[in-house]
């Protein structure tokens, strides 16, 4: 044990200290939570998680969740890969123009965007479906992936193309079959951060649904404030929303540092 | 080493037209709205710029973006610091690198308002694990819904907690790049560990970190859901951020218009200072 990792060490516990307070919470009876202050639950209860596993209206949330991060997952790197692909191996007009006006749609403050994609997707008559959530979240994924696929992308040999071209390939063929693999630890990458902005997303996803696709994340808003301070179900809700990332951050662990360091800037 | 080719454009196409779906229809929508004055039913009067002068005079605008650049500030000079200083002690390779990324990223995949909410039952004075801490073991005065300072350390804090580890995962990246034989040239020369810091190690973090500051200063710059649900912009305005004035504006009255003259000129502020700083950073590389 190096002296410096002492560093490290004392940084993952100030992570872990709210996390394992949401964590206990989720395990006490509210009565407990509100009647003072225990480091462990007393009385140790599975009731708040029962509560989320039985009632549709929570566990829906999941549901709705995890679909339209999955939908705009798939749609970001589907559309993403042909125009990274684009802008790693040509020059056309107005490139770099276009790479910076993608850029730049990061940098819209949701708060500026939500009424107006209120009414645009009530007018395209998408309001309070999944697609809809999907869609508006690929504004800054879209960018993102094609920020991070092209970085990858840079990374692998303009002979890869040409050879593949001689041998006879087709250019879906290649692209499908040959590239992508090549770099599909970009994929994991670029999909990694799509699922991750708009897991945590909360604004724009509220603003887009009513009832049908509601977000996990808006019905424990609301569950807070009309049936009083349930805390202990709210911090198993919470930290329920925890676990899909945790999942996700596992399987891409190795390159989850290298995702930004390949990308252009 | 490109070549020249007109047709990539059919490549950008599906992106370009979801994205231009998404940012250019609500845009115009947003332009449309601050030339406007509504009093409902679709009833709309020509306005010209005035919703822009009243932005730019008024005080609680003033004050909004005061706060906000101070919020930034403070962020960017705490985090960019401490994510390098984390990531130049953590271990290069072994059984604890992957145990330290997955531990240190967590915070980032925990949903904006999770995280208010967490660190609202964290602080809470009398039964939350940090405020009981302060009041009882330590015996501060801490309550963040009357003391507005107490406010501002506690949104501070949440967000360090919250986003320090871009910094330290893209510092990192940065730093395994760099080749052995680097540091072994450095021994051989006597180098101390200020000097291999930086001309060795932050030379070539360079790019990683112009990537985590424009990031984090975006990120930062329109913070809305974390802070609104810890303080709600709380105590009296102490912590109403820009993007939190902007929706009470804009949702909470329904002042259409100057809520879309400020959208606009929000979005200029950030558009000019990302590439403001864009600029600065990579200025060297081109020379």
């Amino acid at each position: 044990m190096q002296k410096r990792s002492i560093v490290p060490i004392v940084y993952i516990l100030f992570l872990m200290l709210p996390i394992y307070w949401l964590v206990a919470m989720s395990f006490k009876t509210t009565n407990e939570i509100l009647s003072g202050f225990s480091l462990f639950p007393q009385t140790f209860t599975l009731d708040n998680y029962a509560t989320i596993f039985t009632d549709p209206s929570w566990y829906w949330g999941y549901i709705n969740s995890i679909l339209y991060v999955s939908i705009n997952t798939v749609i970001s790197i589907a559309v993403a890969l042909p125009a990274a692909y684009a802008f790693s191996r040509y020059r056309f007009l107005g490139d770099k123009q276009l790479f910076f006006w993608l850029l730049t749609n990061r940098m819209a403050p949701a708060a500026v965007f939500a009424l107006p994609f209120f009414q645009l997707y009530s007018a395209v008559e998408l309001f309070d479906t999944h697609l809809a959530v999907a869609l508006a979240h690929c504004l800054f994924n879209i960018p993102l992936a094609v920020w991070i696929l092209e970085g990858f992308m840079g990374g692998v040999p303009k002979e890869l193309d040409e050879t593949a071209f001689v041998d006879g390939y087709s250019f879906p063929r290649f692209f499908a079959t040959i590239f992508v693999p090549s770099i599909k630890a970009g994929v994991g990458v670029a999909a990694f951060f799509c699922f991750m902005f708009s897991w945590v997303e909360l604004l724009l996803a509220k603003t887009l649904t009513a009832v049908a696709a509601k977000p996990i994340a808006a019905t424990m808003t609301k569950t807070a404030s009309s049936a009083g301070y349930e805390l202990g179900l709210l911090a198993a809700a919470g930290t329920l929303t925890i676990i899909p990332g945790a999942i996700v951050i596992w399987f891409v662990r190795n390159y989850i540092a290298k995702g930004f360091a390949m990308g252009r800037v | 080493m490109k070549t020249e080719n007109q047709k990539a454009w059919f490549f950008v196409l599906p992106v370009l037209a979801l994205v231009a779906f998404n940012a250019l229809i609500p845009m115009m929508t947003v332009v449309n709205y601050s030339v406007q004055e509504t009093f409902g039913d679709n009833v709309f009067f020509w306005q010209g710029l005035d919703w822009f002068q009243q932005i730019l005079r008024s005080d609680r605008f003033h004050a909004a973006l005061g706060r906000q650049f101070l919020f930034t500030f403070l962020i960017l000079i705490i985090e960019v610091p401490l994510g390098i200083a984390i990531a130049l002690s953590m271990p290069r390779k072994g059984f604890w690198v992957p145990v330290c990324l997955v531990l240190m990223a967590l915070p980032m995949l925990i949903p904006w308002n999770v995280v208010g909410a967490m660190w609202n039952i964290f602080t809470l004075p009398d039964i939350g694990l940090l405020g009981y801490f302060l009041n009882h073991v330590l015996g501060i005065n801490y309550d963040m819904t009357q003391d507005p300072v107490a406010a501002w350390v506690t949104i501070v804090t949440m967000d360090v907690w919250h986003w320090t580890s871009l910094v330290v995962l893209l510092s990192y990246a940065g730093l395994v790049s760099i080749p052995d034989a680097y540091y072994q040239a450095a021994k051989i020369d006597g180098a101390t560990n200020w000097a291999v810091f930086r001309f060795i190690q932050l030379p070539k973090m360079k790019t990683v970190l112009t990537i985590a500051i424009l990031l984090r200063f975006m990120d930062s710059f329109n913070i809305y859901t974390e802070p609104f649900v810890l303080t709600g912009g709380g105590p009296g305005n102490s912590t109403t951020l820009l993007s939190i004035d902007l929706v009470k504006i804009a949702l909470g009255q329904f002042d259409l218009g100057p809520a879309a003259a400020m959208s606009l000129i929000y979005f200029a502020i950030t558009l000019l200072v990302s590439w403001l700083f864009y600029t600065l950073m990579t200025k060297d590389d081109q020379n």
